[in-house]
């Protein structure tokens, strides 16, 4: 009870919040893709780039956030800039990574037959390839969104806006309100946008494809 | 010199104990979720919710029940790691072909000595690579612990975040990154290991 009042009394600065925090998220989730999927699919034709270039991505993201987002206070200053920096950085391995496998996991037969009926290589890519992909790629997609709107929360501590200001600032002060105000909401973001991918997940599998797992 | 070294021992140690505790409880969640098939469902889901749970977020709501210190940042790294291994566990014993299980059923065995003597062994590789996941992960959150008033190389990272000193971040961020890769090599290896002992089931 004494939790609805606090957030209906609040009600304004967290939408304001949950909007700058959604934009972020999107944005950088937007920037993942317009990066990873274009290499994604050019490893695919170059398997000995691809492990170098998975190696390194996969190292980038072992560096804890709390560390990406301090390199990007020194380096590029406070604010919201800084920080969609770093959250499209990490945006984009798990599209990578996905978009990658999806496309090295099609079977053989598929794309023999494509060539065999004499479709190009764009159109084995648009007309095979990327579609049977195109589950993974979204997964990979869900992946980085949920890890995003939790890093985003972070990028508080640069002055990125959304709803980790409110959360830092309960840390800061001690004053559990706050907390509850960013953190109650953060966790249902990620909990919604993880669903909503999902689902589009599930419509994106073709149809013939759908009942095998 | 001395308090990086002081600080990686207390990174370590709360990483090392709260996967300790991780294994048991998700083990036994994974067991359990394999011999209640609906109740399993449950359980991955609700291991799902809590991993989308951002970690700034977790971690300021457990402050609020549990305080400030270690404990707190202990039971975080717990709740993240239980999905990876009660995921592993409940596909390891699930894909274990079913004439081993029969036959350990027409052996008399009963359904604990099934479990201990036969299903358990054979999935071990797979729960090692679920531990491997949530170690790794572990590390990275771990350094958080600073926000929360608890130990660990994050309390150099944040304080060089504070002064605004690139090389201070670096003292304290690649220890953290080196020792997250050196356990995803060397437990990579064991998990190779340990399923050449089961491959010829």
């Amino acid at each position: 009870m004494k939790l609805i009042t606090l957030f209906t009394k609040n009600g304004a600065g967290l939408l304001e919040s949950l909007g700058v925090h959604i934009m972020l998220v999107i944005l950088s989730v937007l920037a993942g893709i317009v990066i990873a999927l274009p290499l994604g699919i050019y490893l695919t034709r170059h398997r000995r780039a691809a492990n170098v270039v998975l190696a390194i991505a996969g190292t980038v993201q072992t560096i804890p956030g709390l560390v990406m987002l301090g390199f990007a206070l020194v380096l590029l200053g406070i604010g919201t800039l800084p920080a969609l920096v770093v959250l499209s950085i990490y945006s984009i391995l798990p599209i990578l990574r996905n978009t990658y496998t999806g496309i090295t996991e099609v079977l053989p037969a598929y794309t023999d037959a494509a060539k065999g009926i004499g479709m190009t290589k764009s159109q084995v890519l648009f007309k095979v390839e990327l579609p049977l992909a195109m589950p993974a790629i979204v997964s990979g997609i869900r992946i980085s969104a949920v890890y995003i709107v939790s890093w985003a929360t972070l990028a508080g501590m640069i002055g990125a806006g959304g709803l980790g200001d409110w959360i830092w600032t309960g840390l800061a002060t001690y004053n559990t309100d706050y907390i509850l105000l960013g953190a109650i909401p953060s966790a249902i973001l990620a909990f919604v946008f993880s669903a909503v991918i999902g689902a589009v997940e599930k419509a994106m599998t073709p149809r013939g494809l759908r009942r095998r797992s | 010199m001395s308090e990086l070294l002081k600080a990686m021992g207390e990174h370590l140690w709360i990483v090392a104990s709260s996967m300790v505790a991780a294994t048991i409880i998700g083990v036994a969640l994974g067991v359990l979720s394999y011999w209640r098939k609906k109740l399993g469902v449950f359980i991955i889901a609700l291991a799902e919710i809590v991993q989308t749970i951002p970690s700034l977020a977790l971690l300021a709501l457990l402050m609020i029940v549990f305080g400030l210190g270690d404990l707190t940042l202990a039971i975080a790294l717990i709740l993240y790691a239980l999905l990876p291994i009660i995921r592993n566990t409940h596909t390891a014993l699930n894909e274990l072909p079913p004439h081993i299980i029969d036959a350990a059923r027409g052996m008399g065995m009963s359904r604990a000595q099934r479990l201990t003597k036969v299903e358990i062994p054979l999935s071990i590789p797979m729960i090692f690579s679920g531990i491997k996941v949530a170690l790794v992960n572990s590390l990275s959150i771990a350094v958080m612990g600073v926000l929360i008033g608890s130990g660990g190389l994050g309390y150099i990272i944040y304080r060089g975040i504070q002064q605004r000193n690139m090389g201070r971040i670096l003292i304290g961020a690649i220890p953290v990154i080196l020792i997250a890769l050196f356990f995803d090599w060397a437990m990579t290896k064991v998990q190779v290991r340990l399923s050449k002992h089961t491959n010829g089931v």
